[in-house]
């Protein structure tokens, strides 16, 4: 059987030129940077190249990318960094949203318990904030705003520029989680007046275990895991040069790529989205046209999430839920909850995230295999009973 | 290791006894589908003998599982002997459950009881009261095994 794999939003397969790029670090060049001789200078060179490249893709200075082993630990330190210097000048308050990634929200939650203030904005029934909501939010003890660029469930895409510009104005930091952007959508720092930026590997096309963080010259950065004085003394360890040179690789081909992996991603979405609706009671998670090129997200009334999954499974489609059973707990996904979804429908949902190595073929499969399979959990489901029987009232 | 055992998988994939019974002459359901879970239970009880059961529920694969299994486990037994179904025993013919799916067990051990107890009150059967919680009722249905 043919596996489908439509989660890439969770992750991606490397992709045969980051590959490439990876092997010769694994064996041929393994030197270490920080060695003098010959062996660790050409480990070196390979590490310069790769922060330039990731440098060009989003519109800054190499000296301004610092590696890291992925998107959560740069969101970590970039928050706690801006938090603490904030802190020293009296400013313990930050603005986010209610739907950030775990990564941002969990920092955020612990700094509460540390004496910070943070506002979460409201996302709306969009999946949306707005620049004037951000502004609204700052206050003088402002330190930090921190939204995502692009969200990882629904997939709708942040006005970050023009947040980027509030923040400029009022002089408060601005740090974006780019995990589902980068390489997927126009990441310019400059042009968006972004101060900190997080970005992970795996989520286009190179390998898991590699990220960097991006922060504007001049803003302060702390150290956030302390030993050598790799990254500038921002980041100690041995730097993962394999993992640097595939993600420089894979960040380069997905922004050479990217206005012609968009339109054919948006395409099989937009047939998704279209197809999908078509079953009753169904509703699109966020909005239909700020949305990533790669992300569909469907509630489907009466049935759970979890069992759609494992029947889309069987069948060798690989996709994702946002039900309370995949998260391991008794509620389902923060982000569908932050749209506003009520807790039975929100256990309902199923995300589908493309890639440019998706086909019409698999988007044909996906749509006949979840019209029935949705039909037949619905028949199997007291609650859908109750819904068709007037018992109680359709929500969708 | 996969989430599931092969036989949550087995339950789950191909469940047996799915369905309604009509002239069902006990029904217990219970769950809430705010956490995600309900599950209802149909009896056709004759001469104290479970002789059909069916079920309808909404809920992750280890709920689907677990009423298929538990619906199998009182099939053809004495009232007296469903009443004696533990959710670990519905676990344990599952060869196990992961340790945050043991709240589904519970749920089936629980929507046999609630349809034997409907199908007391129907036909006037007097029961010890202190023996059938109303397990809506609980704020937690949930048992950390390990």
């Amino acid at each position: 059987m043919k596996t489908i794999y439509v989660d890439n939003a969770a992750t991606t397969a490397m992709s045969d030129s980051a590959v490439k790029a990876m092997i010769p670090y694994l064996k041929e060049v393994y030197g270490n940077p920080s060695s003098l001789h010959s062996a660790g200078q050409a480990a070196k060179e390979a590490l310069d190249a790769a922060r330039e490249k990731i440098a060009r893709c989003l519109n800054c200075e190499p000296r301004e990318i610092y590696f890291t082993s992925g998107g959560s630990e740069a969101d970590n330190q970039a928050i706690r960094s801006a938090a603490v210097n904030g802190a020293r000048k009296g400013k313990k308050h930050i603005v986010s949203t209610a739907f950030e990634h775990h990564a941002v929200l969990h920092v955020l939650k612990k700094l509460e318990k540390e004496g910070f203030d943070v506002t979460y904005l409201d996302v709306h029934s969009d999946g949306l904030v707005t620049a004037e909501e951000v502004e609204a939010a700052i206050r003088p003890d402002t330190a930090l705003v921190t939204v995502m660029y692009a969200n990882n469930e629904v997939g709708t895409i942040q006005p970050v520029r023009e947040i980027g510009e509030v923040c400029k104005k009022h002089g408060v930091i601005f740090h974006t989680d780019a995990v589902q952007a980068a390489g997927h959508i126009p990441v310019d720092v400059r042009a968006d007046n972004i101060d900190m930026l997080s970005l992970s590997a795996h989520k286009f096309h190179g390998p898991k275990g590699a990220g960097a963080l991006y922060c504007r010259r001049g803003i302060p950065l702390n150290t956030f895991i302390e030993g050598g004085a790799q990254e500038r003394g921002r980041r100690a360890g041995t730097e993962n040069i394999g993992g640097a040179a595939a993600m420089a690789q894979a960040l380069e081909d997905a922004c050479a790529n990217m206005a012609a992996n968009a339109e054919k991603e948006s395409a099989l979405r937009d047939r998704l989205i279209d197809g999908l609706l078509k079953i009753p009671h169904s509703k699109l998670n966020g909005d239909r046209k700020k949305r990533l090129p790669n992300n569909v997200n469907i509630c489907f009334e009466g049935i759970e999430g979890e069992g759609l999954l494992l029947h889309l499974d069987a069948r060798g489609i690989c996709a994702s839920s946002g039900s309370a059973c995949t998260s391991g707990s008794l509620d389902p996904s923060h982000v569908l909850l932050a749209l506003g979804l009520p807790h039975e429908v929100a256990h309902g949902s199923l995300r589908l995230s493309l890639s440019e190595y998706n086909t019409e073929e698999d988007v044909n499969a996906i749509l006949k295999a979840v019209p029935e399979v949705v039909a037949y959990l619905r028949n199997m489901s007291p609650v859908w009973e109750d819904l068709e029987t007037g018992k109680k009232q359709h929500l969708i | 290791m996969a989430l599931y055992s092969e036989k949550v998988m087995d339950h789950f994939t191909n469940p047996r006894n799915v369905g309604k019974i009509e002239d069902a002459n006990g029904v217990g359901e219970v769950g809430n589908a705010k956490c995600g879970d309900i599950m209802k239970i149909y009896l056709k009880i004759e001469n104290g003998v479970i002789a059909d059961v069916k079920f309808n529920t909404f809920g992750c694969g280890s709920a689907i599982a677990s009423s298929s299994m538990a619906t199998e486990l009182i099939k053809g037994k004495p009232i007296s002997e469903a009443l004696e179904l533990t959710n670990k025993a519905v676990a344990e013919a599952l060869d196990g459950l992961p340790a945050h799916k043991m709240h589904c067990s519970v749920l089936a051990e629980e929507a046999i009881r609630a349809a034997i107890k409907d199908y007391y009150d129907k036909n006037g059967i007097a029961y010890d009261k202190a023996d059938f919680p109303d397990p809506n009722d609980e704020e937690e249905h949930f048992t950390e095994e390990d």
